[in-house]
């Protein structure tokens, strides 16, 4: 593919023909912000917080739908960008919550990060704000619209990652709202909760139900590991406490799945904290299942499976293994099997 | 896999057969979905009208257990119009002779009567799938869950190199696997005629490399298939089971012959997470840690080895399942002392050819796919690119098998059983919200079946076949053929398994839970 050069803030920079300005950018080392922008989905160039100065060109142009040209020459800080840049951000968080304190989204918000980046306060025009309802009717996901900054995201994720098109864009002018169809609850909607909509939010306007208010951003632990509920081999997020998984969030940079899941893999992992885990040996006597040692459990397998092997032979027991459990013990359990108990009778729910 | 999930976004026509994609393997159905939305076009064959048929530019709603008819049928098709790939099957495939004498009966009036699909629709499938270069067959266990499911795959496959839909992006066909390990469990030889990477147990150079590895004697005879095991145990012969993480009493096909086959061993042993239907029949129960509280490695169905990582210390007193077996083996006089599953890893790495190249390092960030023979190997996204396993693709000539056991006057409702979206076979029962969100289960009946039985949404009904019955609220819906009934396998409070037919197919012992004969009758509440 053709290249084109080109100069940013004054840094020549080479990008491949039709990449955009924003990301010419970047790749110079600059500093533009985004929030409608996503690499993985369409550009509507809606929310114009990465407008640049291009030479040349009439107005401001926003740098995530205008592609980079040979010899274009690119400002992304002058004082016209950044006086627009604040301007933005002043309507928005004018018709925003002032609650930072306790939104489950600080540390990891894009307009909190902005607002503090060039010092934006909220309250510049004293306008109208909403004030709609929380909508908290259904189990997986809470919709706070008044944090919404319409960016679009959510919906653009829900068509084009998970090819649905749950919610879009309802009403008009300041009234503009992403709803399902006929702005129902989300519980009584065609909605699957796979909650991609979750992930590309880059406010507090969408969060996972189960871990609202359990954690602040930055106490969580991320810790990647590929997902236990389907043969897609989609990897996740653990999201880690102080020992406790608090929840799931999906990885962009998981091969499978990206930044998408399935309501299982997002909203299921909590059975691993289910108080109905069993937390100790059980030996059954009398009928009765009553909590043991481990070594008094262990020993009574081994003598038990031994006494059998001596009595009947090797092919008088047998064992499953688990299509749940990793390769390293489906590989330990057959060794065990074969060379340990001397049979082949080892297999599993494939065929089952 | 011969293909990948990647891949699912460079082809230009799905087929999917026996799939319900967007609830059992979610993520594979949102990259079917978004693709139509790019203009992917999607065949859908199916008995029921699954989400994906309402989306399909073709759905063939067949009759249950009429996969082999219908297959052959369209390959009768692309045979007389002459649309099959000549030069793919001249030089990577033989025995097209055998097919063709094979499906020549399958005329497509004759097909339309025994699976129920109107002709004009079966020209338009084969055509379509036929003339579409890039095309990918996609299956699952509406395949293989039947009398004659390695029969069912075998006419797939056939259909696949009849039109040359192998070895290439975009095509391929593609089993998508139903439990998160199911590949890696089968890869690592918990399978009784299979050592890891499917070296077999009666090949004398294979049993003479794991003796030597292993430093013991080792049996080249073949072990017992689950089946095989359960029926076993019923007679006396098998005297103790050593049951990992899983769970036979609720998803093994006739639970009740299970439970008696529990019963009739001297010893039970069950290591899980939680007290399962199956861990009420064990005699000791030894409590394993969950994925998240141990490393390890699970394959994916595309082949792809990936890390499972420890997040959290065990939970109570439980243990990682690997250091549980290996307790047991050194207590039975067999040392396996591993400090970590990286240590294991790497010796399954160095007995098993196919992952011979991959290490915990390499597999750091993406993966790796298998076929991965040397630490220099990219791993393989697409199979066959240049030759089958065997060398060249062998046709098989396949005649229909009707299912084991089918509708009549006494029992006159056909069973199928499935997954559904926001439950995975078990332990999601223990998840707070999606155990809220469908608690219990719901049978798909038609409308005009539910007239006849005098029951609307929400009503329970008593199902029964000649093995068990079960209560049930049902669900009215025309997504089922009138005359069928569809239920999962997640309840205990509904054990649907006690329903489903004791009959396997005879090669893979795979049990026939997509059909069933039973009656259904009104009654009070559950």
């Amino acid at each position: 593919m053709p290249n084109v050069t080109l100069t940013v803030d004054g840094t020549q920079v080479t990008v491949p023909k039709g990449t955009t300005v924003v990301e010419a950018a970047w790749k110079a080392g600059a500093f533009v912000p985004t929030l409608c922008h996503d690499p993985e989905l369409s550009k509507p160039g809606a929310c114009r917080i990465c407008v640049v100065e291009v030479k040349g060109a009439r107005n401001l142009v926003a740098s995530c739908v205008t592609e980079a040209v040979e010899g274009m020459e690119v400002q992304t800080s002058t004082p016209a960008v950044i006086e627009a840049r604040k301007t933005i951000l002043e309507l928005m968080l004018d018709n925003h919550p002032e609650d930072c304190l306790t939104c489950h989204q600080a540390g990891d918000c894009k307009l909190q990060d902005y607002a503090y980046f060039y010092n934006v306060k909220p309250g510049a025009f004293g306008g109208e704000s909403h004030q709609y309802e929380l909508e908290d009717d259904n189990l997986f996901i809470v919709r706070n619209m008044n944090k919404c900054i319409l960016c679009g995201k959510c919906l653009r994720a829900c068509e084009e990652k998970q090819g649905r098109a749950v919610i879009d864009f309802a009403y008009r002018g300041f009234k503009t709202k992403v709803t399902t169809a006929l702005d129902q609850p989300l519980a009584d909607s065609v909605c699957v909760s796979c909650g991609s909509c979750v992930a590309v939010c880059p406010t507090g306007a969408l969060t996972e139900k189960a871990m609202l208010g359990k954690a602040r951003k930055w106490e969580i632990e991320k810790i990647r590991t590929t997902c236990p509920f389907c043969g897609v081999g989609c990897n996740l997020d653990l999201n880690v406490k102080g020992g406790k998984i608090l929840g799931a969030t999906s990885n962009p940079a998981s091969p499978t799945n990206g930044r998408d899941l399935c309501v299982k893999g997002r909203f299921g992992i909590d059975y691993v904290h289910s108080p109905k885990r069993l937390t100790k040996p059980l030996i059954k006597k009398n009928g009765a299942f009553v909590e043991s040692s481990w070594d008094e459990a262990l020993d009574l397998v081994a003598t038990k499976l031994g006494e059998i092997k001596n009595k009947f032979g090797s092919d008088a027991i047998a064992a499953l293994s688990s299509a749940r459990c990793t390769n390293e013990d489906n590989y330990v359990m057959q060794k065990f099997v074969r060379a340990g108990i001397g049979t082949n009778n080892v297999d599993h729910c494939a065929r089952t | 896999m011969t293909n990948s999930f990647a891949d699912y976004l460079n082809t230009d026509l799905f087929f999917v057969i026996g799939s319900n994609p967007t609830e059992a393997h979610p993520m594979a159905g949102a990259k079917i979905m978004s693709s139509l939305m790019n203009g992917t076009k999607l065949i859908v064959a199916d008995p029921r009208r699954i989400e994906l048929a309402d989306k399909a530019d073709i759905f063939l709603q067949l009759r249950p257990g009429t996969d082999i008819p219908l297959l052959n049928g369209l390959m009768h098709i692309i045979i007389k119009e002459n649309l099959h790939d000549q030069k793919f099957i001249e030089e990577r495939t033989e025995g097209i002779e055998d097919l063709k004498a094979a499906v020549e009966k399958f005329t497509p009036a004759r097909v339309s009567e025994m699976t129920g699909v109107p002709e004009n629709l079966l020209y338009d499938a084969a055509r379509l799938y036929a003339t579409t270069s890039k095309a990918m067959l996609c299956y699952t266990l509406g395949i293989t869950e039947h009398i004659c499911g390695v029969d069912n795959v075998m006419s797939v496959a056939n259909l696949a190199m009849l039109t040359g839909h192998l070895g290439r992006e975009g095509t391929g066909v593609n089993p998508q696997r139903g439990q998160n390990n199911v590949q890696g469990a089968c890869d690592m030889g918990a399978l009784p005629g299979d050592y890891p990477g499917y070296q077999k147990v009666v090949n004398p150079e294979v049993q003479a490399k794991f003796e030597k590895a292993w430093g013991v004697k080792l049996s080249n005879q073949p072990g017992l298939t689950i089946p095989d095991m359960m029926d076993a145990a019923v007679e006396g012969k098998l005297k103790a089971m050593y049951i990992l993480g899983e769970d036979p009493v609720l998803t093994d096909p006739d639970a009740n012959h299970i439970k008696k086959a529990l019963q009739s061993m001297d010893f039970v042993v069950v290591q899980e997470l939680f007290m399962s239907e199956t861990a009420k029949f064990a005699d000791v129960i030894l409590p394993g840690a969950s994925f998240t509280e141990k490393d390890g490695t699970f394959t994916s169905s595309e082949r792809r080895v990936q890390r499972v990582r420890k997040a959290i210390e065990p939970i109570g007193d439980t243990r990682p399942d690997w250091w549980i077996v290996c307790e047991v083996a050194k207590r039975m006089g067999y040392p396996m002392a591993y400090a970590h599953p990286e240590e294991i890893f790497n010796e399954l790495a160095s007995l098993t050819p196919s992952y011979g190249g991959i290490t915990y390092d390499r597999i750091e960030h993406c993966g790796l796919q298998w076929p991965c023979p040397t630490v220099d190997h990219p791993g393989t996204p697409i199979l066959h690119t240049k030759a089958f396993a065997r060398g060249k693709g062998l046709f098989k000539a396949i005649d229909h098998t009707p299912p084991a056991e089918m509708p009549d006057e006494e029992y006159p409702y056909l069973l199928s059983t499935g997954r559904i979206l926001y439950h995975y076979n078990v332990t999601t029962r223990y998840s707070s919200a999606l155990d809220a969100h469908r608690p219990e289960e719901a049978a798909m009946i038609h409308p005009a079946d539910a007239v006849m039985l005098g029951v609307g949404t929400g009503d329970t009904v008593q199902v029964t076949s000649r093995r068990g019955s079960v209560k049930t609220k049902v669900a009215v819906t025309d997504k089922v053929q009138s005359g069928m009934i569809w239920m999962s396998f997640h309840y205990r409070e509904t054990p649907t398994n006690e329903l489903t037919v004791n009959a396997f197919d005879p090669i893979s012992k795979t049990g026939e839970y997509k059909v069933a004969a039973v009656r259904i009758e009104k009654t009070s509440p559950m």
